[in-house]
């Protein structure tokens, strides 16, 4: 039981005098709570520049946009590698948490900001969770729903991504058991691997060819050793090397076994029809063609349960050959969806 | 106004009361749900099983997902809506008859729209040149067609009788003009109509 919880967040543009323009955005696994704007602690630019800000779909000149770093998260929100009560971090004596506990902090943090009703709640990959989650848990505080590329429940495959990434970690040698802030290391090297296998599952078999297909790194021939030959190994080993710089190793634990645990069904009676019978807005739920993460298939069953709860939905698929990813990357029809969604939806609440 | 407006969407708003819950089924592009919205007020969503007219309905603001409704229409609560529409879809579904029948379960009114197969130049297309035929209403060519089940004006009346309907009316229409009303499709109507639309009442 966590006494204390202190939670990181931004905003952008003004709350209206009725405080009926503010939209949450929730972050992914490895996000943070920098949707709109560079991270002042890693230098990384915003993470959905194209789609939140000045004139943007999700447009701060309208709305009020909040963006919370998520509980168990390392971007200042308490998480594994914060301060426990005897002073010293966390490690594994933090609890384990799973979304709910998210959207339960996400709650904490609107009503302290004295917002009663969310106007959007958005989110992609394990956003989109959260999205799922605030719908069930808290429907009457929530006017549209927007989960993108996500599923209600995680797939043995996601699972079992997942358990690679982990056990990686806890091989090596400087995680300590957890303790590593304490010992003073950091196991990078496990963390590394962990997301260089994660980082695969956010791309398309296609995307990979196209991008880097059998080309060599920075050589003409084959050298028949284990130097990364390939230009896909170098780029991996970049995208693991840099991810250790900005993120905690037990929050990877805690944040990717939060995801593993998320089945909302279960959590309702065994039915999605059951989780989402509350919510009186519209969603709208989106995926993308070649997204094997979190496939079109688990977007589809989302939107039959909400046509089942009787809840004004619209659900799109998006072209692309991206993969996960495209839902971060500029995808003008999706943009374009989104900007209709919202657009209809703020004319309908006054929100013009 | 309605003068500027498809013939067979004119009939169908007509058939729309005021702020009606309406399907839109195989909407397209959304012209008739944006129509609707726009001048009955109607709280109008969509099922459309082609992606690129899904995209192009929520781009507008409208409530519409992907979906085939020989499969999907079981989805939707009992009596969730006042109308449902099928304009221009029956003769494209696989199982015309269970689709009816799953629009009986749904809603009150149904609209639906169709090509006569029924029509003069239809049957004599094939009478005179033993060609399935070409026309206005059914422009491809038979291995080209979407359509799978088409009829006549007659024929798709007796399934929805038989499906538990009742014929409220039967607008014909011909050469791009409304005929009058007509309380059901006859002899007549299957001959001269190119595109009937049936307004069908749970019976």
């Amino acid at each position: 039981m966590l006494e204390r919880v202190e939670i990181a967040f931004e905003t952008w543009g003004s709350l209206n005098a009725d405080r009926s323009n503010a939209i949450l955005i929730c972050h992914a696994l490895t996000g943070d709570q920098f949707v709109a704007s560079a991270n002042p602690v890693t230098g990384r630019p915003a993470w959905w520049p194209q789609l939140v800000g000045p004139g943007r779909v999700i447009d701060t000149d309208r709305f009020f946009v909040i963006c919370s770093n998520v509980l168990g998260g390392c971007m200042g929100t308490t998480g594994p590698a914060s301060s426990g009560p005897d002073g010293t971090p966390w490690g594994l004596d933090f609890p384990v948490i799973t979304i709910a506990d998210m959207v339960r902090a996400q709650a904490a943090l609107i009503d302290a900001l004295g917002i009663g009703t969310l106007f959007a709640v958005v989110g992609g990959s394990m956003g989109g969770m959260q999205v799922l989650e605030w719908v069930a848990r808290y429907p009457d505080r929530v006017i549209c729903a927007l989960p993108i590329a996500t599923a209600a429940r995680h797939s043995a495959q996601n699972i079992a991504f997942h358990e690679v990434g982990r056990q990686a970690v806890m091989a090596d040698p400087d995680w300590c058991g957890g303790a590593y802030l304490k010992a003073g290391t950091r196991p990078a090297k496990g963390l590394a691997v962990a997301r260089m296998a994660a980082h695969i599952t956010y791309l398309s078999d296609s995307a990979l060819q196209r991008k880097f297909g059998r080309t060599l790194q920075d050589r003409e021939a084959l050298t028949f050793g284990f130097d990364a030959d390939f230009q896909i190994e170098s780029y991996l080993r970049h995208q693991g090397s840099t991810f250790v710089d900005r993120f905690d190793a037990n929050s990877y634990l805690y944040i990717t076994r939060a995801m593993d645990y998320f089945d909302l069904a279960a959590a309702h009676g065994g039915t999605l029809v059951g989780a989402f019978a509350g919510f009186k807005g519209r969603a709208c739920v989106a995926s993308f063609s070649s997204d094997w993460h979190y496939p079109p298939t688990e977007s589809r069953i989302i939107t039959r349960a909400m046509i089942a709860a009787g809840i004004e939905v619209s659900g799109f698929e998006i072209t692309t050959d991206k993969g996960h990813d495209a839902f971060l990357l500029d995808e003008p029809d999706f943009a374009r969806a989104l900007e209709g969604f919202l657009g209809a939806s703020a004319r309908q609440r006054g929100l013009a | 106004m309605s003068g500027h407006i498809r013939p067979d969407f004119a009939i169908i708003l007509d058939a729309v009361p005021t702020k009606a819950r309406v399907l839109d089924v195989g909407c397209g592009s959304g012209e008739l749900m944006a129509l609707l919205r726009e001048r009955r007020g109607a709280m109008v969503r969509g099922m459309e099983v082609s992606q690129a007219g899904v995209n192009d309905c929520v781009a507008q603001g409208l409530a519409v997902v992907q979906g085939d409704a020989d499969q999907d229409l079981s989805l939707y609560p009992d009596r969730s809506f006042d109308v449902v529409i099928l304009s221009q879809t029956i003769q494209a579904m696989r199982r015309p008859k269970v689709v009816l029948d799953q629009m009986r379960r749904i809603g009150g009114t149904c609209v639906v729209s169709l090509p006569n197969f029924g029509h003069w130049r239809v049957r004599l297309d094939l009478l005179a040149h033993g060609r399935m035929p070409v026309t206005r209403e059914l422009p491809s060519s038979w291995h080209e067609t979407d359509n799978l089940h088409l009829c006549t004006l007659l024929d798709f009346q007796t399934l929805a009788l038989e499906t538990g309907w009742m014929i409220e009316a039967l607008h014909p229409i011909s050469g791009g003009r409304r005929g009058g009303v007509q309380s059901q499709a006859g002899l007549v109507s299957n001959l001269l109509a190119e595109t009937g639309v049936f307004v069908l009442k749970r019976g």
